[in-house]
Parts: C-alpha cells; sequence; structure tokens
C-alpha cells in the first residue's frame, strides 16, 4: 500500500476514480491503487464518442484484466469532451500510468456541485487504510 | 462459532504456502486451497516461461499409489488409454470415466516399477477419485495408497529449464524423454524428475516428499535467478495451458463430457478389450459426435470467457469453457463446444460478451506450439 500513490490535487471516489478538475470541466481516471487490484489491464470500454453523456455513480464502461471484468462508475454527471482513443489498443497505459498516459475521460461537467462529494487523497488514503 | 465449525471451512495450504507470502504473492482460492495466482504480473510470469523458465507449486494436486500383482490389469480396466505400452519410468494421459463416458478426471499414471504405479490427479477431484478408484479395485489384488498430503509437486517449465536444473542433480537430464521421469536427489532431496507439464514449454515436473518441498523450492529459484527463473502463479498457468490448448476439468472435461467430445480420442483405446465406459464411447463414436470442442479467436475487440455463447448469425451453436487474453499470440483467444456439424475451421461467429454480440471465428488447435 505505501508504494501506491495517490497525488495530492486530485479527487477520489468510493469506486476508485480519481478526478482532475479545471474550469467546468474534468478529466476521469482509475487510480493507483485500483490498476494495482485489477493486475494486467488487457480491454478497456469507454463511451469512445465525444458527446456521449456519463451520470454521478453510474457505470460508464468496462476494464478487463487477465483473470477478471470489472465495471468503471463515474464520478460525476456530464457530457464527454474526448476519451483516450490510445486505451483501445494499449490498455496496458492505465497500469504504467494511471494518472498520467492512462487517463480515460474528459468530461464537460453538468452538475459541478457533485465534486463536493468527492474525497481528497487524504481521505481516500484512509478509506483505503480500512479495506 | 465452535472450533469444529471454524474447521470445516479452513482452505487447504500447500507446504509452500509460507514461501508465496514471502514472495509478495497474491493469494486466491482455488479448489479448496489458498493459492498463489500471480507473483509480479500474470503477463510478466507468462512471458518468463515462454522466454526462459517459469516455477509453479502445484503440490495441491492428488497422488495415488496403485500396487499389486492386479495393478496393470486394474489399470486397464480403469481407463481408456493402454497402460500396458508403458515401460518403468514412462507416464501417459488419459482420463477415469463414468460407464456412460463421461469423465470423472483427467489424469498422468507412471509406472515406477513393475505392479507399481502412481496416478496424478486434479486438486479439486482428490477425494471423489479416491473413492472412485478404491470401489472400482474390489475385486482386484491391488493397494490403492493415497499419498497426496505428504507429496509436493514442483514444475519448472521452460526453454531454460534443464540448463536451470542440471546443475543440482546427478541425473542426465537430456536423457529424459518427454513423458518419462527418473528417480534421483536434486540437491540431496529424493525426487521423481518427470519430463512433463501443462505449458507447452520443456520443463520437468518434481515429486518430492512435503517436508523437502520448502528447500527444493528456494534451491530452484537461486538456481535460476541468473536464467530469468520467475516464481509463476495459477493465473500463469491458465493462459500458457490455454494457448497450448490442454484440456482443465471443469471446463473442458466434466462429467458430462467424453473424452472424444474434447478432442482426447488419441489417448481413448477403444480396440481394449473392454474399460469402464468403453460401450459407451465407442457407440458414441459409431453415431457421431454430437458436440465437438473448437478453439475461438476474437475478430473485434474484445475478451471471450468460459460461460459466453457462441453464435452463428441469430443460432446459438455452442458455449465457451475457457477464454482469455493470449500474452503470446497477442490476441483474445478461447475454447468451447459446438455442435459437431457447426465445428469447421474458419467459420464466422459471434460470441456473446455480456449481452453484446462480438466477432470472432473458429480456429485450428492448438493457439501454440513450442519452436522445435
Amino acid at each position: 500500500m505505501a508504494s501506491l500513490k495517490h497525488p495530492e490535487h486530485l479527487k477520489y471516489s468510493k469506486t476508485d476514480e480519481w478526478v482532475h478538475v479545471e474550469g467546468d470541466q474534468a478529466t476521469i481516471g482509475i487510480t493507483d491503487y485500483a490498476q494495482d487490484q485489477l493486475g494486467d489491464i488487457v480491454y478497456i470500454e469507454l463511451p469512445w464518442d465525444q458527446g456521449a453523456s456519463v451520470s454521478h455513480e453510474t457505470k460508464f464502461g468496462d476494464i478487463e484484466s487477465v483473470k477478471a471484468t470489472s465495471e468503471l462508475f463515474s464520478p460525476l454527471s456530464g457530457e464527454v469532451v474526448s476519451a483516450n482513443q490510445e486505451l483501445k489498443d494499449q490498455p496496458e497505459l492505465v497500469n504504467d500510468s494511471p494518472y498520467e498516459d492512462g487517463w480515460m475521460l474528459v468530461v464537460k461537467m453538468t452538475n459541478p456541485d457533485e465534486v463536493d462529494s468527492l474525497m481528497s487523497a487524504e481521505e481516500y488514503k484512509a478509506y483505503l487504510q480500512g479495506r | 462459532m465452535t472450533a469444529h465449525d471454524t474447521a470445516a471451512i479452513t482452505l487447504k495450504r500447500t507446504p509452500l504456502y509460507e514461501q508465496h507470502v514471502a514472495l509478495g504473492a497474491r493469494i486466491v482460492e482455488f479448489s479448496g486451497w489458498e493459492m498463489p495466482v500471480q507473483y509480479s504480473s500474470i503477463l510478466e510470469e507468462h512471458r518468463a516461461v515462454r522466454t526462459h523458465a517459469g516455477l509453479f507449486d502445484v503440490s495441491h494436486m492428488g497422488e495415488f499409489k496403485v500396487d499389486g500383482p492386479d495393478a496393470l490389469a486394474f489399470l486397464q480396466h480403469l481407463v481408456p488409454n493402454d497402460v500396458s505400452r508403458l515401460a518403468i519410468n514412462q507416464a501417459l494421459y488419459t482420463q477415469i470415466c463414468l460407464p456412460d463416458g463421461g469423465t470423472i478426471d483427467d489424469l498422468i499414471i507412471y509406472k515406477l516399477e513393475d505392479k507399481h504405479y502412481m496416478l496424478v490427479v486434479n486438486a479439486g477431484n482428490i477425494d471423489k477419485d479416491f473413492a472412485w478408484v478404491e470401489k472400482q479395485a474390489k475385486d482386484f489384488h491391488v493397494q490403492i495408497i493415497n499419498q497426496s498430503n505428504t507429496t509436493a509437486l514442483l514444475a519448472l517449465q521452460g526453454p531454460e529449464s534443464q540448463s536451470i536444473l542440471q546443475p543440482m542433480t546427478k541425473v542426465d537430464l537430456s536423457t529424459i524423454r518427454y513423458y518419462h521421469c527418473e528417480p534421483g536427489l536434486v540437491n540431496g532431496i529424493n525426487c521423481i524428475i518427470s519430463r512433463t507439464g501443462y505449458t507447452g514449454e520443456d520443463g520437468f515436473e518434481l515429486y518430492c516428499a512435503s517436508v523437502d518441498a520448502p528447500k527444493l523450492w528456494n534451491d530452484l529459484l537461486a538456481a535460476g535467478k541468473d536464467h530469468g527463473l520467475l516464481p509463476a502463479g495459477l493465473g500463469a498457468r491458465d493462459t500458457l495451458r490455454l494457448e497450448a490448448s490442454y484440456c482443465l476439468y471443469g471446463h473442458e472435461l466434466d462429467e458430462e463430457t467424453n473424452p472424444l467430445e474434447a478432442s482426447l480420442g488419441w489417448t481413448v483405446k477403444l480396440n481394449k478389450d473392454e474399460f469402464i465406459g468403453h460401450d459407451a464411447l465407442l457407440k458414441a463414436k459409431e453415431q457421431g459426435l454430437k458436440r465437438k470442442l473448437i478453439g475461438i479467436e476474437m475478430v473485434e475487440r474484445g475478451v471471450c470467457r468460459g460461460g459466453y455463447p457462441i453464435y452463428e448469425e441469430d443460432q446459438q451453436i455452442g458455449v465457451l469453457t475457457s477464454g482469455a487474453p493470449s500474452p503470446t499470440l497477442n490476441k483474445n483467444i478461447g475454447m468451447g463446444y459446438v455442435e459437431a456439424s457447426q465445428a469447421i475451421i474458419g467459420k464466422a461467429v459471434f460470441v456473446d460478451i455480456r449481452g453484446k454480440r462480438v466477432a470472432a471465428q473458429i480456429v485450428a488447435l492448438p493457439f501454440y506450439k513450442r519452436p522445435k
């Protein structure tokens, strides 16, 4: 657990997504803890097209490791501005760089208040300790 | 909760559990055992086996000794393969079948001495197999001994296996042919050194006493360090055997599936006078098999897995029994059963992945064959 990284400037959800808010847009991905739990990621399904909508605490995609399938839940509601198309052929980017090259969606938020219900890095680390 | 309750739900551990924990393995439940699914990464361990070597703890598997004047006659009755062709220190792969031809288990039989055989069975079937074998042996002069609890099994697999193991033993490993074994000392530990495996690579399976397993494990890892040897878990074991298209009991084989459907006809000697399941298998062959094992390769993006239905156009024609990404081929592959008339290589099909029909095709097996 000590070697996993959870940057201070990000917000975190209970379902292990991170959010980077810039104005009315937010970039979303999964945390270092999440990629570590999954193991080698081999497949990701995202809303690939601009304009697709995502909803707070609602499934927006699938992520698969060698042995298991898992679901991705959106921490925010909004409209997809862009999705990381690289993840179609290189899903392992999420393992190698969950906060940078492994980013998943940029979303234009429809309800910015939802950010307040997310955790800080400290709160997320404490949340991980309890699991 | 009483002490009795606790005992009833405790999972079993091999003699190497502490070694796995010390190596940072992720431990999961498998057939009632706590086993390492991976140490570093399934993909890394898989690739290590294909290019260098991997070391697996498969001590959870079962070992029975079959001894006595009727040992050969009994085994000929018990299994479809021809045990009489075994020389001393030779092994064969076969099944134990029900009278209707369904598969109770698949296993390896070693002839260790005249009238002295060892059966190696799947971990999840140890109790079932032992009860069946004992019952079938009633009218034969044989003794069946379950040595599973005192026998450990380590599998060293990959092109570097012989280079790693040779310095540890005086046995000349180059003289042990595939599906043969030799008893000998490995770093002073009594082993049966068997040139067998479940990965599709060259390698050795080492049977030793449970008490010797920790030293053998540690010594092998140390000896293999400069050869790129990695400890490898059940995750990589599954992706490796899938690429080699080896059956896994509970998936490609079960009591409702006969070995002919599983493309194991080469191990079924119908010209033997009799064995349990003989007549049912002969009839199945004469009437034509209803379903056949096939390979699936995904064409569109998606990972196929065991349990997913297989469609041709809008008709379901079968179901997958196993599926995973193939690290060596960089494709998503699977095995499954389809109606015999549909088992055509090259046929375009769809796999239902959680409600979505994704394009795939039927391909020839095996997916991977090691370079000569």
